[in-house]
């Protein structure tokens, strides 16, 4: 739905050269929630403006259900026409809200569809269809001024909503918002997104926003994503940075003679009571030291740590059942452990072997 | 003087100043609103960036506010022969009064547009709309509130400047006051004068405020500027 290919966006001043966007390979597909993850000063911001061309990319394409936008901008800072009816289809919330403080509520929704050109009538009923379908009916004759942050970003969803768009931007819809209005506003992107197939790329610095509502992410890095994917993706690959974010374990071994493995649940195998099975299989007692289990776009995925007794040679049996599983394994080297001496048990980090020395 | 051989005159000189500061007013809305927008549009940062065009209206503007009315007044006599048949009377006075006012009133468009939050001006352009649409949807209501205010303080310009035009032949209560109060040592009829300015210029200002208040009252979190007391702004 939205692709962009080689995006570079280099910014000129006095003689220096920033570059804010550098050689960014996106790829959303249509009627996923993608979230764009990263620190301020990442280059997020200038990637979703690149996406409706408010801001101008140096060099790379743009292509928005179908349509190459890069191809449509013509030559000066100015939208043509063609690009100008392209934006109409693709709506935009913004951090802080954007709304006109002249009109009120119900006004400010029908200024795309003025912009449109619908009849004053036309305009009135779908404006409060839409104010209806964020919950905010009863607030159409006032103005933004007396909102809260929440309704005032409803609005701007509603605002964002009225030219029947195909995709959504959300560039930090929700970080000027506190945690429970935050979770709300995420509530409502999610059903929109199910019941109007609504693409939505939404770019955040909250861990917890992709977490909530995103079936793929990327992570942002000096101008380049370093890693995407859809999530069970990302937890599937070993090493996985954003993964490691989204589903943190911890817990150290209880002594020594431990084995510490880190299963990775992806998919499938996440309703199969493994564990449990595990234990009964081989009769071996498991602790688990740390779990961080979630369900993310309607699956269980997570990440779990747990500890078998016995060295490591004598774990290769139940550690191949679970890989059998479909599980993701990573055995943690305990410090201490062969190959590891010398080093003190407890402050080092425990090394990660991927594959756990086959 | 009696009372009833004042009153006919202070009627028409009173309806002279109406004539000319209503007329300047209005010339001084076309043309400055305009200028002012280009100004915004056309500086750094507008969606018009146009380094020579904003150098060229910003330089016409600052000729224009530089020079004093008084001179400007006498400078500009050929051109209201020119413009209007003559160089006398109120219908020659709205020439360089609002010769005057364009550039003023251009200066108070630019400051209260340039105010207009640049993530408005983003929104309505990521809904697919145009440079005019921004101009008519976003930036003049939005800076409503601060071009009423400063169309205050042009008309209280006006009325100031309309009396050093009617000194020179352009009617109204400035040529009253000379006429009578400098040159006949009219004493009432002079009072009277300034009791007439102090009310029209007080009437202006308080219709002005209450105006933005009005506006401001709605949107409550834009800023409206404090109200400037200006009576008469002799120059």
């Amino acid at each position: 739905m939205i692709t962009t290919k080689d995006l570079t966006k280099v910014y000129r001043s006095r003689g220096r050269e920033i570059t804010a966007l550098d050689g960014v390979d996106l790829h959303v597909r249509e009627g996923e929630v993608y979230g764009v993850l990263g620190r301020s000063g990442a280059g997020k911001s200038t990637l979703i403006r690149c996406v409706n061309l408010l801001e101008r990319p140096t060099a790379g394409t743009v292509i928005v259900d179908g349509r190459e936008l890069t191809a449509l901008a013509g030559r000066g800072p100015r939208a043509g026409g063609e690009l100008r009816r392209a934006r109409t289809r693709i709506g935009m919330v913004f951090q802080h809200f954007n709304l006109l403080s002249s009109r009120t509520v119900q006004d400010n929704v029908e200024l795309p569809l003025e912009i449109l050109g619908l009849s004053g009538r036309e305009r009135a009923r779908k404006a409060l269809d839409l104010l209806d379908l964020v919950g905010l009916a009863d607030k159409a004759r006032v103005h933004p001024a007396q909102l809260s942050g929440g309704q005032k970003q409803r609005v701007g969803i509603a605002r964002a909503l009225a030219g029947d768009p195909k995709v959504l931007l959300s560039d930090e819809a929700t970080s000027a918002l506190d945690p429970e209005t935050t979770r709300s506003v995420l509530q409502l992107l999610r059903d929109l997104n199910r019941q109007l197939g609504l693409t939505i790329l939404l770019i955040t610095h909250e861990m917890d926003v992709v977490k909530a509502v995103c079936d793929s992410a990327a992570l942002m890095r000096g101008g380049r994503i370093t890693e995407a994917g859809t999530v069970p993706e990302l937890l599937a690959t070993p090493g996985s940075e954003l993964a490691r974010e989204l589903f943190p374990v911890g817990g150290q071994a209880s002594g020594d003679d431990r084995t510490v493995v880190d299963i990775t649940f992806h998919g499938e195998t996440a309703t199969q009571p493994v564990i449990s099975r595990l234990a009964r299989t081989y009769t071996i007692d498991i602790a688990v030291l740390g779990a961080a289990m979630d369900t993310v776009a309607g699956r269980q995925v997570g990440r779990m740590r747990i500890e078998l007794p016995g060295p490591f040679e004598e774990n290769v049996v139940p550690i191949g059942y679970l890989r059998e599983q479909g599980l993701g394994i990573e055995v943690v080297q305990a410090p201490g452990a062969p190959g590891a001496e010398g080093t003190d048990g407890r402050d080092a980090a425990p090394a990660l072997t991927q594959g756990g020395g086959r | 003087m009696t009372w009833s051989a004042m009153q006919p005159l202070l009627y028409a000189a009173c309806l002279d100043t109406l004539y000319m500061v209503g007329w300047s007013t209005v010339y001084a809305v076309l043309g400055g609103l305009p200028l002012g927008v280009l100004l915004v549009l056309t500086g750094e940062g507008g969606l018009l960036r146009n380094g020579p065009v904003n150098k060229v209206i910003g330089a016409v503007v600052n000729v224009g506010r530089s020079l004093p009315f008084f001179i400007l007044m006498i400078a500009l006599i050929p051109f209201s022969t020119l413009v209007v048949g003559t160089s006398i009377g109120p219908t020659a006075a709205v020439v360089p009064l609002a010769v005057s006012a364009i550039p003023f009133f251009a200066r108070l468009v630019e400051t209260a547009v340039r105010e207009v939050d640049a993530g408005l001006v983003e929104a309505v352009q990521a809904m697919g709309g145009s440079t005019w649409t921004v101009v008519r949807k976003v930036l003049l209501p939005q800076s409503l509130p601060s071009l009423v205010a400063g169309l205050t303080t042009t008309v209280i310009a006006l009325i100031g400047y309309s009396a050093m035009a009617g000194a020179v032949g352009g009617g109204g209560l400035g040529n009253l006051a000379k006429t009578y109060g400098y040159q006949r040592f009219e004493t009432n009829l002079m009072i009277i004068t300034v009791v007439l300015l102090i009310v029209l210029v007080s009437v202006v200002q308080l219709a002005g405020d209450l105006v933005v208040r009005r506006l401001a009252r709605r949107t409550r979190t834009s800023d409206t500027p404090s109200a400037r007391w200006r009576f008469l702004l002799p120059r």
